[in-house]
Formats: structure tokens, C-alpha cells, sequence
């Protein structure tokens, strides 16, 4: 299949700040359209989105785990986890509530683990195989990246309503603190990612990061 | 420059390609990585601004008045966006009240104070001070500006306590929804055509 040019044969390179596709051959720190940064790749993808996964993926454990709120109504109180909440509403009948609950708590996160690394793996094995839908993974890993912070919203608010003092008070649990660095570190990781890795087939300045495999 | 200014590089897999005209809804693909290129932008600089004063009085009500507000027994209690974030604030976890600070209340105000700028100075047909600073600046907030989960937050708090209790929506929660659709809208990528146009 015939393909068009790629920048770093004409000695492009874009700007990911403007859209500006500037001419590297002078090797220019700046845009100079818009004065970011340039890089012809993102600046250490490999280790970077590693490193930010495995820390979500430390804090995903915890998040799961602890509870994220505590319940008192009339004197006795309650904690419940993510899962907790999620059956809840199950067993109540409200399954499509705990539906997106669930896929956006549980499910976008796991996805997201999974998503990044087979990508980081494939990437650092050089492999050809289905870059277009490789490609499609990837974009869809960031479109659905931050819509785990609903839990964490969902929690701010019930806590800021109820507060009845004794007959019923709803307080945040330390498992919201680790789910939300699950999603900014989710973020963060796919941001770190360069899809463009995705399609090079030589061996090329990103390779030494290849090392970071756990 | 001159020469480059019509090229544009995709930037999930490098191709490089001729800028196109695109008519009303097309978009152009990436002929390799199926990425999107380039989305034919519908909105002038004065509609776009006039979105963005819309939005800012939206704002102004999504965040004085109640998102929602409870009653049980004869209580009454209501909570505002800013109610919730330091609802999170309390003991070891107030990181985290901090991100939702960001990602519910300031990304957004922020965005639209730089539109509010950028496109004010763009109805005169010239760059702000500090274009570029502001430009970028508009690039790096978006993905934290997270209105559009908050407000599904929102109604699925909603739903949580109407089994407890009763729950009445406020003002702010349909001035939520308004907003968030509208800052899709107006501090989407298309905002980058001013680099091109100013």
C-alpha cells in the first residue's frame, strides 16, 4: 500500500501545541509560531507512560479496596466501596445506574490498563501487526480516559448534601483519594503515550527505552 | 514558512498531507491510521465569542446556585460545586478536592477567560497580548476541564439519594448541563484556525 510522506522524511516536524508542521532541518528548540516545545517524538514515551501505568495501577488496588464513603444514617454507619455501591443499586433494581457506575469506575480504568499495555508491549517489540486498529485502541484509550472521575464527583456531592448531623451525615473515604490518582495517573500515562510509535518499523531513538519491561 | 503553513502533519502517525477546504460537516481521515486531519470548523469569531459570554453567565449560575438541594424530615440541605469540592477537602484526602477544584470550577473559568480574550481582540481582527501564551494555554486545560462528567455525576447523585430521600435539582445542575455542552463547543480543537486566520 502506498503511503503519503511521512514528516520525519521531509524533515518535519508538527507541533502539538498549534498544528504548525515546522521545518526541523535547522533543528529549532521552539515552534516558532506558537514558542512550545519541539519534539519529533514525545520526550521518553515509553518510560513514561510505564511508569505513570504502574503507579495508577498501584493506586487501582487501594481505590478498589478501601472504602470511599461512610454512610451514618440514625446512629449507624455504613462504608461501601466502588463494587459496594454498584451492587447496591443492582439490587435494587436500577441496574442501568449501576451499569455506568460500573463501566465508568471499574471497567474505563481495566480497559485503560489493558488498552496501554498492549500497546507499550507491541511498540517495544517492533511488531507490524494491525497498526490501523492499534492506532484506533489508542484514541479511543484517550476518549474515555477521564470519565473514572464520576465516582469522585458523584461522592463530593452526596457529601456536600448530606450533613444532618445526627440524623444522617454522608463523609468521603480515603479509597476516593486513590481513585482519583488512578485517573489523573491513567491520564497522565496516556498523554506520555506517542501513537506515532505505533507506526515505525526500524530501529530508532525510542528503542533504549525498551528497557523498562517489569 | 510561507511554504509549509498548508501542510498538516497527522498526529497519530506522522503523514504528512496538503491542507484541504472543507465544505459544511466534512472532516478529512488520515489515509493510514484512519486518524481525523482536519473538521470543518462552523463557527465565526463572533459567534464563537457570543457563545462564550453565554457560557460565562452559565457558569456564573452553575456555580452560585445549588446544584441540588434534599430534604428529609422537615431538613433542608443544598450543595453548590464549591460545596462539593470542600465536602473532599476534610482530613488526608484533600488532594484530592484539589483536582476536582481543577477539572470542575477553574478549568473551565480559566477557559473561558482566555476565549473571552483571545476572541475579543480576534473581533478587531488582530492577536491579543500574549496570544501565544493564552493559545497554549487553552490547549493544555482542555483535557482537564472535565463539565460534561460532572454533570453525569451530578444525575447519578441524584439518583443515589432519591431512594433515601427527597431530591430536588436546582438552577445549577440545568445550568451544568447547558454549560459543559456548550464549552465542547466553543474551546474545542478548532479554536487553532486563529493561529491561521490573526
Amino acid at each position: 500500500m502506498s503511503r503519503p510522506p511521512t514528516a520525519s522524511e521531509l524533515n518535519l516536524c508538527l507541533c502539538h501545541s498549534c498544528g504548525q508542521a515546522s521545518d526541523v532541518s535547522a533543528n529549532p528548540d521552539e515552534c516558532e509560531r506558537c514558542s512550545a516545545p519541539l519534539h519529533r517524538r514525545k520526550v521518553h514515551s515509553l518510560t513514561r507512560t510505564w511508569a505513570y501505568m504502574l503507579t495508577a495501577l498501584a493506586f487501582y488496588v487501594p481505590a478498589n479496596l478501601l472504602p470511599v464513603m461512610n454512610t451514618s444514617m440514625l446512629g449507624s454507619g455504613a462504608d461501601s466501596t466502588i463494587m459496594s455501591g454498584v451492587l447496591e443499586f443492582w439490587q435494587h433494581g436500577a441496574w442501568d445506574i449501576a451499569l455506568i457506575i460500573f463501566i465508568a469506575s471499574i471497567a474505563v480504568p481495566g480497559i485503560k490498563f489493558v488498552a496501554l499495555t498492549l500497546l507499550l508491549v507491541t511498540v517495544q517489540r517492533n511488531n507490524q501487526w494491525a497498526r490501523k486498529e492499534r492506532s484506533k485502541l489508542f484514541r479511543f484509550v484517550e476518549v474515555i480516559g477521564y470519565w473514572s472521575m464520576l465516582d469522585v464527583i458523584v461522592v463530593a456531592l452526596v457529601a456536600a448534601l448530606v450533613r444532618f448531623q445526627a440524623l444522617g451525615t454522608i463523609e468521603p473515604r480515603l479509597g476516593i483519594l486513590f481513585f482519583g490518582l488512578v485517573v489523573v495517573f491513567t491520564m497522565l500515562s496516556a498523554m506520555s503515550f506517542d501513537p506515532r510509535l505505533i507506526w515505525e518499523n526500524h530501529h530508532n531513538e525510542e528503542m533504549p527505552d525498551g528497557v523498562a519491561t517489569p | 514558512m510561507a511554504t509549509l503553513s498548508p501542510l498538516i502533519i497527522c498526529e497519530h502517525c506522522d503523514c504528512v498531507y496538503e491542507k484541504v477546504t472543507l465544505a459544511k460537516h466534512q472532516k478529512t481521515l488520515c489515509t493510514r491510521c484512519a486518524g481525523v486531519l482536519q473538521r470543518y470548523n462552523g463557527l465565526s469569531v463572533e459567534q464563537r465569542l457570543a457563545l462564550t459570554l453565554t457560557a460565562a453567565v452559565l457558569w456564573v449560575f452553575a456555580n452560585f446556585y445549588p446544584v441540588m438541594s434534599i430534604s428529609l424530615q422537615g431538613l433542608k440541605s443544598s450543595a453548590t460545586l464549591w460545596d462539593s469540592v470542600v465536602a473532599l477537602a476534610q482530613g488526608p484526602i484533600t488532594f484530592i478536592a484539589l483536582v476536582a477544584a481543577i477539572s470542575i470550577i477553574i478549568a473551565p473559568v480559566f477557559q473561558l477567560l482566555l476565549l473571552m480574550w483571545v476572541l475579543g481582540f480576534a473581533m478587531q481582527g488582530r492577536r491579543s497580548p500574549a496570544f501565544k501564551l493564552c493559545m497554549r494555554w487553552l490547549e493544555a486545560l482542555r483535557p482537564w476541564s472535565m463539565l460534561e462528567v460532572c454533570l453525569l455525576g451530578a444525575m447519578v447523585a441524584v439518583f443515589k439519594l432519591a431512594g433515601m430521600l427527597d431530591v430536588l435539582p436546582g438552577t445549577g445542575l440545568f445550568a451544568l448541563a447547558a454549560l459543559s455542552l456548550l464549552l465542547i463547543r466553543i474551546a474545542g480543537r478548532d479554536i487553532r484556525d486563529l493561529w491561521d486566520t490573526l
